[in-house]
């Protein structure tokens, strides 16, 4: 059946923004409020993305509750927590950039919760030196998410709702627009753009054990890769620690590390808390090695160090993991989190009440009175799309990214928090990126019909096959390889194996069928995010390969320890023209002096400093 | 083995299909939703993102009553209880277990926008607010958007007056913005004239759906309501109110 172009529905923009989470709604924002024409395109209805899920808070340097915390800290915090594989130039921009776009919130409409004083408050997290979370309970994102949207709205945003991103559309090396389909009609859009901006999350969905939703699939990853964008840092793939266990039906989804700032400890079946056992040299002049010193930090004695339950994720993951090796898990192989003998009912309920409410109604579990059972669960790439640190445009001219689907800010490990904070601070860039990029554009970039004819074929195809694959078993597939082969702890067989598997899944992928329709058919919106799945999981697992040490989120057992030859790498990914994946080992740039002082300077000279600079 | 009635249609024609599925302990409606995706109908549309009643996109009518799939047990019933899953019934039906909620989302922008005053601001450029202050419009806030109400407020579901009242989850949204102490825009008009507080006759239907247990009634509407009242038939009240009320901000020591 030949396709005709010019009946497909055009519309045209300056910046076409992919993903309305907090960073592609605040980079539309921004977008718009320079006056450029702007469209933002989402999988979901708008409110709906993973941003609405995160439940902690937001990290910004406020000192709101702790006086002696400043941007220079939380950039230590956040290099420390990333294994010092952050791109430096990101990690300073966001520290310095965050208190802003948190108060910006307040200004828009977010109510976060209040200290005595009136401010807004902040609360403990891992990793991160002082209170520093800004929260309502345990539900920012949902405020986050709300606020922009309802500020975004009046903003003349044309928002395009449940209209999935296909391919983008490119002039040369320039991009000149994208290709995308309503999920409703079935019917394809072209936008006519300058810029697009992905900001569509991550790629959780290619494992078994995940808190993502069916969004999560690695489309951004997938559409910048197939026009040429460079991807990195795809080996750092965040197992949260604290992920339910039971009842099978819910395994893997999110109950926050807001359980641990508030006091929650960890403990195994011998009723033993375990986490003393397993801090790290580098963290341990700043954490408590005892009950009794907890106990004092918990009740807000600022001499305390903190307890080990609040160790950067990528630790207290694979404390959990060892233990239950060891025997010693829980009922259901996990093990206990346990907040009820720590604080008040009344606490809980008022300062977590969305965990409250889910244990409830899925566990059947009382949390202010039982342990909850608790383990790893795949929760967030730090990898994604390698964009310049100032502007977030890609090596594609006029392809940007920012969010979880941008890499470097995050080093090899994520803190808690940081995520929403980056949201805010590289949208609002990718959108001052964006609008330079325009300004300095000579002539516009042109649609190539052909270009668009292709993309609108490889997605029918699979609804016009007689028979094949079932895509959700397909799915299943691909997500027990990534579990069994590419998980938390990884070794060069498994690896090599995991790369066999996918390649066999690739051949099977042009037999995936699609039955029904194309009218709002999540059977064909499943087939369709497999290209990006596999195109993820390879990434993932090609990374991880080359990557012979273990740092962070990444732990190869064959190689146990931290390399100091890594230290000064990336793994860079981009499509050859043969249409094969390369991987290249890159050199990272190098720090200004200042800026690497700061990062390695002991916490007491950097208190001591910062005390000097605020009097 | 369990058995269920889904429907599968669109706004002009459909039916009541029926499946029978083994489903495991622990289970949620939801689950039992997806299994029959995966393994029977696999181009079954239904709307989910977040399986834990935090984003409100899974919102159906499960044996008549609206509620988020992902948040219903499957030991809510009876085990020889067939479970009849249909999309909810105020708005169009796009495609199966899924609604053109569209409307909602134009409701929303007819709303004037928060608008602080910058002069509240203190001299680090922070704007104060105790937690009392700002307690019973977090209330509002915890809305999820699953429309859950506005599908069962009678005045939407059976009068369709569609055209003269935003529906329960604005009027809220509406009291979070009037109720905000550093906000200065006035909808009072807008609330009497346009969003119709005035055809809410207060049966609570709107509260007993609320999976958030938001007391939209008690707490959002009917003080919304009263203001209308102060307004245009106690000025008094009204200019009172102005003076002393909670969009006046309370001092600090800082
Ligand atoms: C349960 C949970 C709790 C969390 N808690 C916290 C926390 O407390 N603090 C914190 O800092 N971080 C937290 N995180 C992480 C954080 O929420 C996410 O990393 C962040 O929200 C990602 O935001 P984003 O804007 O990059 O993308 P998302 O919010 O993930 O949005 C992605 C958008 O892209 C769209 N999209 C994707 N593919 C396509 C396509 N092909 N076409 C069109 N649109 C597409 C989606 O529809 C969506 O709108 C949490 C995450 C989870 C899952
Ligand atoms: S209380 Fe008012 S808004 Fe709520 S359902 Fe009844 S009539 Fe509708
Ligand atoms: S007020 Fe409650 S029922 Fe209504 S949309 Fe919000 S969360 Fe849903
Ligand atoms: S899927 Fe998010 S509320 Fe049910």
């Amino acid at each position: 059946m030949a396709i005709d172009v010019s009946e497909i529905q055009t519309v045209e923009h300056d910046v076409i923004v992919v993903g309305a989470g907090g960073a592609g709604l605040r980079a539309a924002i921004e977008c718009s409020s320079m006056g450029l024409n702007t469209g933002l395109v989402c999988k979901s209805l708008l409110g709906k993305a993973h941003t609405v899920m995160a439940e902690g808070g937001v990290a910004a340097a406020l000192a709101n509750v702790d006086h002696r915390d400043h941007w220079k800290v939380h950039f230590r915090d956040t290099m420390r927590g990333g294994k010092f594989l952050n791109n430096w130039r990101m990690a300073e921009l966001h520290a310095k950039m965050s208190p802003d776009r948190v108060r910006e919130l307040e200004e828009w409409g977010a109510v976060f919760d209040r200290t005595k004083n009136g401010l807004i408050n902040q609360r403990n997290f891992g990793g991160h030196r002082y209170p520093r979370l800004a929260h309502v309970g345990d539900r920012t994102g949902l405020e986050i998410i709300r606020t922009l949207q309802d500020h975004g709205i009046h903003q003349g945003i044309e928002v395009y709702m449940e209209c999935t991103a296909l391919d983008l559309l490119k002039d040369g090396d320039r991009i000149s627009g994208m290709v995308a389909v309503w999920r409703e009609s079935g019917r394809f859009i072209i936008f006519k753009a300058k810029v697009v901006i992905l900001a569509t999350g991550g790629g959780g969905k290619a494992w078994q054990i995940t808190s993502n939703s069916w969004e999560y699939t690695g489309d951004g990853y997938c559409i910048a890769y197939e026009s040429g964008a460079e991807l990195m840092d795809f080996e750092f793939t965040q197992f949260h620690p604290t992920g339910m266990v039971w009842p099978p039906s819910v395994r893997g989804t999110l109950v926050t590390e807001g359980v641990r700032g508030e006091g929650g400890i960890l403990v195994n079946k011998e009723g033993k808390r375990f986490m003393f056992k397993y801090i790290p040299e580098k963290f341990s002049p700043e954490t408590a090695d005892t009950i009794e010193e907890s106990n004092r930090w918990l009740a807000g004695d600022k001499e305390a160090r903190r307890p080990p339950e609040l160790l950067t994720r990528d630790v207290v993951a694979k404390a959990i993991r060892d233990e239950v090796r060891a025997g010693r898990g829980s009922e259901h192989g996990g093990v206990y989190l346990d907040i009820a003998s720590q604080r008040s009912a009344e606490d809980i309920k008022r300062k977590l009440p969305s965990m409250y409410h889910q244990f409830k109604i899925l566990a059947e579990l009382d949390i202010t009175k039982d342990p909850m059972e608790v383990g790893p669960t795949l929760h967030y790439f730090m990898g994604g799309i390698r964009v310049n640190a100032d502007t977030q445009m890609s090596n594609v001219p006029g392809l940007f990214a920012a969010g979880e689907c941008a890499a470097g800010v995050h080093g090899a490990n994520r803190l808690g928090g940081n995520s929403l904070s980056d949201l805010l601070v590289f949208g609002q860039l990718a959108g001052i990126g964006a609008a330079d990029y325009i300004n300095s554009l000579g002539t516009a970039p042109a649609v190539d019909n052909r270009q668009v004819e292709q993309i609108v074929k490889r997605a029918t195809d699979i609804l016009n096959r007689e028979s094949g694959e079932n895509p959700y078993l397909f799915h299943e597939t691909l997500q027990e390889n990534m579990q069994d082969n590419v998980g938390i702890v990884r070794n060069e067989e498994d690896l090599v194996n995991g790369i066999k598997k996918l390649e066999e899944l690739k051949k099977l992928y042009s037999k995936v069928k699609a039955v029904g329709t194309s009218q709002y058919n999540p059977g064909w919106d499943e087939a369709l995010a497999l290209r990006s799945l596999l195109i993820t999981s390879e990434a993932v697992a090609r990374a991880a390969l080359i990557r012979e040490e273990s740092r962070g989120a990444h732990t190869r057992l064959d190689f146990p320890n931290e390399s100091d030859e890594w230290q000064n790498y990336n793994v860079v990914i981009k499509k050859r023209l043969d249409g094969t994946m390369e991987v290249n080992k890159v050199e990272r740039e190098k720090p200004s002096d200042d800026i690497y002082r700061i990062a390695y300077s002991t916490l007491e000279e950097l208190e001591a400093e910062v005390a000097k600079e605020m009097e | 083995m369990r058995y269920f009635k889904l429907f599968r249609g669109n706004n002009s024609e459909g039916e009541m299909k029926d499946y029978r599925i083994e489903v495991e302990k622990g289970m949620v409606v939801l689950d039992a939703i997806l299994r029959i995706q995966a393994e029977q109908e696999n181009d079954l549309a239904v709307r989910w993102n977040c399986k834990a009643g935090k984003c409100g996109s899974c919102s159906v009518e499960i044996n008549g009553k609206p509620k988020l799939s992902c948040m219903t047990r499957m030991n809510e019933y009876d085990n020889d209880e067939t479970i009849s899953i249909r999309p909810l019934k105020t708005f169009p039906v796009m495609r199966d277990l899924v609604t053109d909620v569209s409307w909602n989302f134009i409701q929303n922008k007819k709303i004037a926008p928060f608008k602080p005053d910058p002069s509240q601001k203190d001299k680090n450029g922070n704007y104060r607010m105790t937690q009392e202050d700002v307690d019973r419009i977090q209330e509002f806030r915890k809305c999820i958007e699953c429309y859950l109400c506005q599908n069962v407020c009678h005045v939407l579901r059976d009068h369709d007056k569609r055209n003269k009242f935003i529906g329960p989850r604005f009027l809220i949204c509406l009291a979070s913005l009037e109720m905000h102490p550093l906000d200065t825009t006035d909808r009072i008009p807008d609330i009497k004239n346009d969003f119709g507080t005035g055809m809410c006759n207060i049966t609570k239907c709107c509260t007993d759906v609320c999976p958030e247990h938001i007391q939209l009634t008690d707490n959002g509407i009917i003080p919304l309501k009263e203001r209308v009242v102060d307004r245009y038939y106690d000025p008094l009240k009204w200019i009172w109110r102005k003076l002393v009320g909670e969009k006046i901000l309370r001092l600090f020591p800082s």
